[in-house]
């Protein structure tokens, strides 16, 4: 629940150095792509906030999103994003369980309705009336009908969240939508990734406290200051790319010296987030450094998209098939008007009249 | 429609029609040609069909000098862009990639930087082509919808390709949608132009050359 305490108290409270707070603080800029002199007003700000509600509803999700944020960071700074906020529901970190859970999370809606974050992971189905994934007998379509209603605004963390993610994938049998295609009226930010970067995810979280407001986003609703970038332009393995050098399998010797994943499925060129800039692990690596292409993971539909093994520059349908059926099918066509060709031929052959010289009659020149 | 499932449904069903109109119109075309036949020679030959045949189907790459001599550029600019626009097509990575997936075949590539140049390049002569056919009046008079069709599809791959490589114009998925499917719009309209010339160029160059190696003389 929250408490009337500033977080500058809050954290003092925690033993959090000053130190600790600017550096988180000047992390946070630099990271949403501020200028270096908004540090001191985020510090300022932070200190003096309230922490804000904050109700996270997981829906048709793994807990992957939860278990990139919690886990990977901890104990960072980053991790104390938790201190910043009030996180009054969330099915694996709250210590309360079955009807005192859901009974916190309709308190938190109450005591601060119109101004709570809602933030979503998962997708929500919505054929047959939603009945495929239900919380404490509810629907997860109504639940997130209700929260959203008194949300200030809406993080949807996670590619599930954000684009509808893996249940979406075909068939889609449980009609899995995106928060997006659901909620209409509230400002939504899309934190997309299977899972997101955890600094993707506190870093909007921060911006929000600080500012107020959710931060610019590209076409697809997501923080520009996160997937603005494209993985190939940031990928150390480019210039294998621009010299042509390709690791054919994952062991051969262009594996072996860290040659561009290009032909094994790598998706960096199409996919935009901040993996190669950001890193994972306390930005120790990411999947392109340890040998593995990028799967695409924070693009809408990158599930159905072609297999995670097939060049982007590769057909994903089967044109094996096209190239034998339409061949074949050419080949009979071809056959058959040959064959009446030649029935037309016989046919004249046939009617042909021969002209003999007597038949000939000369034109008088008059 | 997202740029996202632009691209998919581009590498996907798109790609599957387009290659299948692409053989079904090309194969059908051949067939067709083929199956004019030719009337059996009835008078013994004084040299070799097929030797003259083969041998033309390679040295009317090699323009006469007398030809060469009345138009050099324009001449030379043919050949810039074939040379170029084989050398793109089939020395890039992600080009060999879609070969290898279709035929198994591969190649070292030739660096992205290279390959831009020849594109840039490339498309230079096109453009210098069309200049061409504008300015001189009988080419010009003799022009239809289908030269124009054919150069303009041509280009576009080329285009889009150096734009989708540079990521200088739209998100390269969008662009690499674009470029896909431009080269799917090439190979629906291909047997259908002048273009079927990328096949039927060696049929017709046959042909000459054996109708010439049959009588003994020079094609």
């Amino acid at each position: 629940m929250s408490d009337n305490k500033t977080l500058g108290e809050h954290l003092r409270e925690r033993g959090v150095s000053r130190r600790g707070f600017m550096k988180f603080c000047a992390a946070t800029a630099s990271l949403m792509a501020l200028p270096p002199a908004m540090i001191p007003a985020i510090a300022e700000t932070l200190q003096n906030a309230r922490r804000p509600s904050v109700i996270w509803l997981s829906f048709q999700e793994c807990t992957g999103c939860t278990e990139s944020l919690t886990r990977s960071h901890a104990p960072t700074v980053e991790s104390l994003i938790f201190d910043y906020i009030s996180l009054d529901y969330h099915h694996t970190l709250q210590a309360a369980s079955g009807e005192a859970a859901e009974q916190a999370r309709e308190a938190a809606m109450k005591e601060n309705w119109g101004k709570y974050l809602l933030v979503v992971d998962g997708s929500i189905p919505q054929r047959d009336g939603g009945v495929y994934s239900t919380i404490a007998g509810m629907t997860n379509l109504e639940m997130l009908q209700e929260v959203a209603k008194g949300a200030a605004a809406i993080v949807s963390v996670g590619t599930c969240a954000a684009f509808g993610g893996l249940p979406k994938a075909d068939p889609n049998p449980t009609g899995a939508a995106a928060v997006s295609q659901i909620v209409t009226d509230k400002p939504i930010v899309n934190i997309p990734g299977c899972p997101p970067i955890p600094v993707a995810i506190t870093g909007v979280l921060a911006q929000y406290l600080t500012l107020g407001k959710l931060p610019e986003m590209d076409h697809l609703g997501r923080p520009k200051a996160f997937y603005g970038q494209n993985i190939h332009d940031r990928c150390y393995r480019r210039p294998f790319y621009e010299r042509g050098q390709f690791a054919e399998t994952f062991d051969d010797e262009g594996a072996k010296k860290g040659w561009c994943l290009f032909k094994l499925g790598c998706k960096g060129p199409t996919t935009y987030n901040a993996c190669a800039t950001a890193k994972w692990n306390e930005g120790t690596s990411f999947p392109i450094q340890s040998g593995h292409g990028c799967i695409g993971c924070s693009e809408p539909d990158f599930w159905d998209a072609g297999g995670f093994y097939k060049a982007l520059s590769v057909p994903i349908g089967d044109a094996a098939g096209a190239i034998t059926a339409a061949a074949a099918a050419a080949a009979a066509a071809g056959l058959a008007a040959g064959a009446v060709n030649r029935y037309h031929k016989q046919v004249a052959q046939a009617a042909h009249e021969p002209l003999k010289v007597e038949e000939l009659s000369r034109e008088e020149k008059s | 429609m997202t740029a996202e499932t632009l691209l998919t449904w581009a590498r996907g069903s798109a790609f599957d029609w387009a290659i299948g109109i692409f053989v079904f119109g090309m194969v059908l075309r051949l067939i067709e040609v083929l199956s004019l036949g030719k009337k059996p020679d009835l008078a013994e030959g004084r040299g070799s069909g097929v030797k003259g045949g083969l041998k033309t189907i390679v040295t009317r790459s090699i323009p006469r000098a007398s030809v060469f001599a009345r138009e050099p550029v324009r001449i030379t600019n043919g050949y810039v862009f074939h040379v170029g626009f084989l050398l793109v097509l089939l020395f890039y990575g992600p080009h060999i990639e879609f070969i290898e997936n279709l035929t198994g075949l591969s190649w070292p590539a030739l660096p992205g930087g290279i390959i831009a140049g020849l594109g840039m390049i490339t498309m230079a002569s096109l453009v210098l082509a069309l200049i061409f056919r504008l300015r001189n009046p009988v080419l010009r008079h003799i022009s239809t919808v289908n030269d124009y069709l054919a150069w303009a599809v041509t280009l576009l791959p080329v285009l889009t390709g150096y734009l989708a490589y540079s990521h200088a114009v739209l998100p390269y998925t969008a662009m690499l949608a674009l470029h896909i499917l431009s080269i799917e719009l090439l190979l629906v309209v291909a047997p259908f132009t002048k273009l079927t010339h990328m096949f039927s160029f060696a049929l017709s160059r046959w042909y000459q050359g054996y109708q010439a190696g049959y009588r003994g003389i020079e094609s």
